[in-house]
């Protein structure tokens, strides 16, 4: 492989991995203050990828001359609202009556619900695959020299980045992201510190479900093809990259995203290429081996 | 200030608490003690807003507050301090004060407040920026008051801070009880299985025994009585 070939390669590696970061983040917040993988959530990130379906053709005309840009911008962010309700009334609907009940339970639950977008979708938007819209004029940018990277690749990774700090000023910083923070430390102690559990969750599932459907936008940007169960190979990649990363971890998941991209792209890139996802997933192993919590994550005694 | 009324809570089937009935006058120090299990913390939870009753009531200020969920508590000023401290081990200190002032609407006012818990703890001041979780068992100790001091209470509750804390920490620690009590005029609920402690710094004592108030008087009657004497302060 030559230089101009692994810088190339690299910079595919990043993009994929970034996008699974930006899904990966939720499953790791919701595990953070729930303690359960919401595996709905790879199906939220396909609802984010139809909302775009639906939403361009109706918005993209209103915007002309210098507004041109600004057209995309609205269906990302009209998608991110979406997706933010649709999140938290999932969680309101289907996992908080259960909120009490032995996690296996909630975990039940979530496989029903993703069942049900998925079998749903294929419902209201037909099961066959859709193309996706161009929101936007794709081609390759020019002095590059002779590495390729297009429009839509720039424009994810400036969104991905954007996206990942805004969430860390918003952890870090407001009062409701310490106070998922709090929660997800230590629940009781946050629930005596005046902190309504509830909203903090409900929050949290906006927060988490709002990125999954920029990611939705995103993927479809790179691969415009979409169909109702697109979400599900994503979806279990970015979890295992939340894994990867240490659920429940933050950065861990943002990192665990960008390795598992990376080594998915170099070995797809390899003679090798047929075992892509074999590979990437026997890494997941190792790692674990290694470290059971995952790069980021502390073995924690289970709360009693 | 606070009045238990026949007070009755259970985890599942088991019964933790029976017609359990305690008050606490305002400004004073109320201690509640009794052995491991009797139902010390359950009775904490209980007021806090995280464990349900089964019947009875708990009036604060003249209402009733059994109905109210833990956040809502806190806004009536009522803040506990749980039993293992539960200090938020990946936040700073500054922020675990952050965090015990959640729900304060005077932000404006937090920088003064600050000040005065660095004023109770000095050592805290130096440790601001550290990871909580970094901090000694008597530290932490300091944190978790901090921290429930952050939300203004008019009335605190503190569950056995003596619990894993080296001896010599444990008496300024029940000094800062009292100088709270004292100078801030925080009504003070306390609970411990340290009774020896416990009677010397509060006004009027509980005894629980698996979940009944088995005997109540001012704390140097408590001293005095033979039962307390041989069941709670080792004999002497
Ligand atoms: N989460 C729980 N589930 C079931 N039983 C509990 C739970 N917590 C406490 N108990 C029981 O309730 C009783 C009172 O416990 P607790 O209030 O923690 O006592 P104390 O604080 O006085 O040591 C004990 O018998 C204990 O075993
Ligand atoms: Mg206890």
């Amino acid at each position: 492989m030559s230089s101009t070939e692994f810088i190339q390669q690299l910079i595919n590696g990043l993009s994929l991995g970034a996008f699974y970061a930006l899904i990966a983040l939720g499953y790791t917040m919701v595990y953070g203050v729930l303690r359960f993988i919401n595996f709905a959530h790879g199906d939220v990130f396909m609802i984010g990828a139809f909302c775009g379906y639906y939403l361009s053709p109706r918005l993209l005309p209103h915007f002309t001359g210098w507004l041109t840009p600004l057209g995309p911008v609205t269906v990302l962010i009209l998608t991110m609202l979406i997706c933010a309700l649709l999140g938290i009334t999932i969680e309101k609907l289907a996992y908080r009556p259960l909120r009490s009940r032995p996690k296996l339970t909630v975990l039940i639950t979530a496989i029903g619900v993703s069942l049900f977008l998925e079998y749903g979708g294929q419902f209201v938007f037909g099961a066959d695959p859709k193309s996706f819209p161009e929101l936007m004029p794709d081609r390759a940018l020019e002095g590059t020299g002779a590495l390729t990277i297009t429009t839509t690749q720039l424009a994810a990774f400036i969104v991905t980045v954007i996206l990942l700090v805004a969430l860390t000023l918003i952890v870090k910083r407001t009062r409701l992201g310490m106070a998922m923070r709090a929660l997800s430390n230590n629940p009781t102690a946050a629930a005596l510190m005046g902190i309504n559990v509830d909203t903090v969750i409900s929050f949290t599932f906006g927060l988490g479900s709002a990125l999954a459907g920029a990611a939705g936008i995103l993927f479809a940007l790179s691969y415009p093809s979409i169909d109702p169960l697109m979400g599900l190979l994503p979806g279990i990649k970015a979890f295992v990259a939340a894994v990867l990363g240490g659920i429940g971890s933050i950065p861990g998941a943002a990192i665990g995203g960008i390795i598992l991209g990376v080594v998915e792209t170099f070995v797809g890139a390899s003679a090798f290429s047929t075992y892509r996802d074999a590979i990437a997933f026997s890494l997941l192993i190792v790692i674990l081996l290694v470290r059971p919590a995952g790069i980021f994550g502390r073995v924690q005694p289970e709360k009693v | 200030m606070l009045e238990l009324k026949d007070l009755a809570v259970n985890y599942g089937s088991i019964n933790a608490l029976h017609d359990v009935s305690l008050t606490v006058a305002k400004g004073g120090i109320v201690t509640l003690i009794g052995a491991n299990g009797a139902g010390k913390s359950t009775t904490l939870r209980t007021v806090s807003g995280l464990l349900k009753t089964r019947h009875g009531s708990i009036r604060y200020e003249g209402e009733e507050i059994s109905h109210l969920p833990a956040h809502r508590i806190v806004q009536r000023g009522i803040s506990q301090v749980p039993e293992g401290r539960m200090i938020f081990a990946n936040l700073t200190v500054r922020e675990n004060l952050l965090m015990g002032a959640y729900l304060r609407k005077d932000r404006n006012k937090l920088g003064h407040d600050f000040d005065s818990v660095f004023e109770i703890f000095p050592r805290l001041k130096e440790r601001a920026k550290q990871v909580a979780g970094t901090l000694s068992g008597g530290e932490q100790q300091m944190l978790a008051i901090s921290r429930a001091l952050m939300s203004k209470p008019r009335c605190l509750m503190l569950d056995e801070p003596s619990l894993g804390i080296a001896p010599i920490l444990v008496k300024t620690i029940f000094q800062k009880i009292v100088e709270i009590n004292r100078s801030l005029g925080i009504t003070i609920l306390l609970v411990e299985q340290n009774a020896n402690l416990a009677l010397e710094v509060s006004h009027y004592g509980y005894v629980l025994e698996t979940g009944r108030i088995i005997l109540h008087d001012k704390c140097d009657a408590l001293r005095a009585n033979e039962k307390v004497k041989s069941a709670y302060l080792g004999g002497h």
